[in-house]
């Protein structure tokens, strides 16, 4: 080949826009309700990223100074005892959900939130923020971490997500990411994460259960692992169960004694929060220890608290159970026992309360793994995906949907079009009919969820399919496609056969931000937002000139032949053109080469599709020839 | 890479023109020849898809292997660098691999689509049921089970309906040995009854094993 390499020279600091090929490196966070861990795996070697005094976990926690700046993890987690009204914690918990959906603690919601529609909003420090601004400066704050530490821009990140995690809340995740300035290269299911982490270390094969009672979230999942593949065979949970809830549950037997000695008394949100600090403490003590004294203060009075191992068993005991109900569920789900399993991997801090320990060792009939760190696996594991998808791996990961999915159909019953533990990704399509006479439109209603009435179900989006021409009731041919991508999203079309009529929505959920609240909150998050889209559209048209690039340079190998050298040299032009281009920064001047050399190359592709065609009959000529001569 | 070749063939002088060099491809072939863009799934039948050959035997474990070995080529994961274009064709090509092995590993899914690729009708869109024998049965095992207040009376039920399933299986197998396509439609259905049994059996005994605690 004689394709001349052209290489432009740039002075240190003179290339004014970095080159994709610059960041290359792609971090794993697990973006925890209590507690964040980012990791980074470079050649195959996963680390956590951990602050100067070897701490990795970095507190879920937010203080917002009057200023609006955020402060993220062990400073703010420590503020929250002085100024809970400028603090929230947990906001993982909020993450696609609506109002009706938020726990109370004897009455008393444990944030302060703003009543109104869709995804709850949150007051801090006098301003109104969503779920999703909090956790993106979370992100943000792990993004910071992994660029002082790795010396480098950190743009993009694999984060984990619970397995159980419905599709609103996966959808606020990536727009949390999003606003922290993050491309998210993937969504991966915690437990699915872990396993990864864990199956390559240990070089575990069979089938594993991993069980993971985070601070607001259960898994559990079951795969098979063998040879690099790791298949998720059936994944159950509950996303709003978790420590949290052992905390609750803690608090909420101290306020019934309290009651006793005081009266009902009025709590406020700060009043809550502050209380559950001694709540979570209380848990951890009694996780270690037989029994612990705690002591309550508000409305001005103090009042002490006793608690033993055994009465904190007594309390925990429903939580825990429903946890293994629903591990019997997704065994009956994959047709397993509790002897097919060959492990159980504990994952999540929650899982350092011997009762569960106990229990989960009980069911499984088996002693738990324990060789592994239930707080640091998860981004590990996500760490080491982050390496596989940016700089390749022999490793699969096959993970399916946590929950079906279906619409709405007469009388609030749910057809379900995508049934729980399907493979992803996934397409299904269903068709439907009109029930009027010349009925015009269809009410769309996507829900999530087991159940059979539509109510009993969590409500994804709704949308109207219009346009239908007059037709008698049942004359129209609707078909509703769903599919299901990588990280667990869903995006619905809707097509009227007879007419071609069709919509295609990405599901914005019921408990979603609009598309213009995200386009204010980037404006607002980042200064060069402009900057920042520009880049992205730069490195997307480089992306393309290299895939055209090295299409042409293959054909050419093959096929130069059929050129004749002025049309040869005509091409050649353009691809040095290109190739000069890609080291700039004009992505118009790239995209107007990528056209140049599509339209340069169109006799070239014609000929060889000719070629292939006489090829391909002459191969079916001796074909018939070698039959013929056979018979 | 066999599994990327085997059983590809028979469509082999059919050509399209790759999306991306725009030089020749065979229809089956999932990557360009010349440039190796990943190309468009098409239509190709489910035994096509995963290479075996298409009859009602099939070793799962080697299916899976297969399936394996093309999702570790074709999965989306493995095109997080490439353009838009090709992200799209991965996942598209996932989605039909995914289907292909539902629908093959799964010996009542296997039956009905066998049926309608031999230009029979499925078993898919038969919600009644018209074998006498087969309803009478039927009927029978319900009673049995809605009057079991024992785990190990449904623990019977449930196992005589695994080894039926068992049984059914092998029949089918070999009506469309024999070619007997009628047979192996009926012998389906039993099946689609089977494994509804089944799940009822399982939902009894959950039902059962709640109330006891």
């Amino acid at each position: 080949m004689t394709e001349a390499v052209l290489l432009q020279i740039h002075e240190p600091g003179e290339t004014p826009i970095p080159h994709a090929e610059d960041a290359t490196l792609a971090i794993g966070i697990d973006l925890g309700t209590t507690n964040s861990v980012v990791a980074v795996s470079q050649d195959g070697k996963p680390e956590v990223l951990r602050d100067e005094t070897g701490e990795g976990l970095v507190p879920s926690v937010v203080a917002y100074a009057p200023d609006g700046s955020a402060i993220v993890g062990q400073l703010a987690k420590q503020l929250l005892l002085m100024r809970p009204e400028s603090v929230i914690s947990s906001v993982k918990r909020l993450m696609g959900r609506g109002l009706q959906d938020v726990k109370t603690i004897s009455g008393t919601l444990p944030f302060e939130v703003v009543e109104g529609e869709g995804m709850v909003r949150v007051k801090i420090s006098g301003r109104e923020l969503t779920p999703v601004e909090i956790s993106a400066d979370i992100l943000r704050a792990l993004k910071e971490r992994s660029e002082d530490q790795l010396k480098q821009k950190i743009e993009r990140a694999v984060i984990t997500v619970p397995a159980y995690f419905d599709d609103a809340a996966r959808t606020a995740t990536k727009d949390a990411a999003r606003l922290a300035g993050l491309e998210v290269l993937r969504l991966v299911n915690e437990p699915t994460a872990a396993a990864l982490a864990y199956g390559l270390d240990k070089d575990a094969e069979g089938l594993y259960a991993v069980y993971d009672l985070g601070g607001g979230t259960f898994d559990i999942s079951l795969l098979r692992m063998e040879k690099g593949v790791f298949q998720v065979k059936a994944t159950g949970g509950d996303a709003a169960l978790g420590g949290d809830d052992f905390d609750h549950v803690i608090l909420e037997h101290f306020l019934s004694e309290r009651r006793e000695k005081y009266g009902v008394e009025t709590l406020t949100t700060d009043d809550v929060k502050i209380a559950l600090v001694t709540g979570r403490m209380a848990k951890e003590c009694i996780s270690e220890n037989d029994e612990g004294d705690f002591v309550l203060e508000f409305n001005g009075k103090s009042s002490s608290h006793k608690i033993t191992r055994a009465q904190f068993e007594t309390l925990a005991a429903p939580l825990v159970e429903r946890t293994i109900e629903i591990c019997r569920n997704v065994l009956e789900d994959a047709d397993m026992f509790p002897d097919d399993v060959k492990g159980i991997v504990l994952v999540g801090g929650s899982t350092r309360v011997p009762l569960v320990r106990k229990r989960v060792g009980e069911f499984f009939e088996q002693t738990p793994l324990s060789d592994i760190n239930p707080d640091e696996v998860v981004s590990v594991g996500a760490a080491l995906q982050a390496e596989a998808l940016t700089v390749g791996s022999d490793n699969l990961l096959l993970d399916v949907t946590p929950l079906s999915l279906g619409i709405e159909t007469m009388g609030g019953i749910v057809e379900k079009v995508i049934q729980r533990n399907t493979a992803l990704p996934v397409a299904k399509a269903q068709e439907f009919t009109t029930f009027q006479d010349g009925q015009s439109a269809m009410a769309i209603h996507v829900v999530q969820g087991e159940r059979e009435m539509v109510d009993q179900n969590r409500s994804l989006a709704r949308f109207e399919l219009r346009g239908i021409p007059p037709m008698t009731a049942g004359a129209a041919r609707i078909r509703v496609t769903f599919s299901v991508d990588a990280d667990g999203l869903l995006t619905v079309g809707a097509e009227e056969l007879t007419t071609g009529i069709s919509q295609e929505v990405a599901v914005k959920p019921s408990y979603g931000l609009t598309d213009d609240e995200m386009a204010t909150m980037l404006r607002d998050s980042m200064v060069n937002a402009k900057d920042d889209m520009e880049i992205r559209l730069l490195t997307e048209a480089r992306v393309e000139a290299r895939r055209v690039m090295e299409a042409v340079y293959s054909a050419l190998h093959i096929d130069g032949t059929l050129l004749v050298e002025d049309e040869r040299a005509h091409i050649d032009v353009i691809l040095n053109g290109l190739d000069e281009s890609i080291l700039g920064d004009d992505r118009h001047v790239i995209n107007a080469l990528v056209e140049d050399l599509d339209r340069a190359t169109q006799v070239f592709a014609q000929r060889r599709m000719d070629k292939g065609m006489e090829e391909a009959l002459s191969g079916v000529a001796i074909q018939k020839l070698e039959n013929a001569i056979d018979a | 890479m066999d599994a990327l070749s085997s059983n590809r063939v028979e469509n082999k002088h059919q050509l399209h023109s790759c999306w991306s060099c725009k030089g020749p491809v065979n229809d089956t072939d999932l990557f360009c020849e010349t440039c190796h863009a990943v190309q468009p799934p098409g239509h190709a039948n489910h035994f096509v898809r995963l290479g075996v050959g298409q009859a009602y035997d099939i070793d799962v474990n080697e299916l899976e292997q297969t399936y394996f070995e093309l999702q570790r080529h074709l999965h989306p994961d493995r095109f997080a660098n490439k353009t838009a274009k090709e992200k799209s064709l991965s996942q598209q090509q996932a989605v039909s691999l995914n289907e292909a092995f539902d629908v093959l590993k799964d010996s009542l899914l296997r039956a009905d689509y066998l049926l309608q690729v031999s230009g029979e009708d499925g078993i898919s869109h038969d919600h009644t049921v018209n074998d006498p024998v087969l309803l009478m049965e039927a009927m029978e095992t319900r009673e049995s089970l809605m009057e079991a207040t024992s785990i190990d009376v449904v623990n019977k039920v449930n196992d005589k309906a695994r080894r039926d399933m068992r049984d059914c299986v092998k029949l089918i197998s070999g009506a469309f040995a024999q070619s007997d396509l009628d047979g192996a439609r009926k012998l389906a259905l039993r099946l689609k009854y089977l494994t509804k049994l089944l799940e009822e059996t399982r939902h009894h005994k959950a039902r059962l094993v709640t109330a006891s605690r």
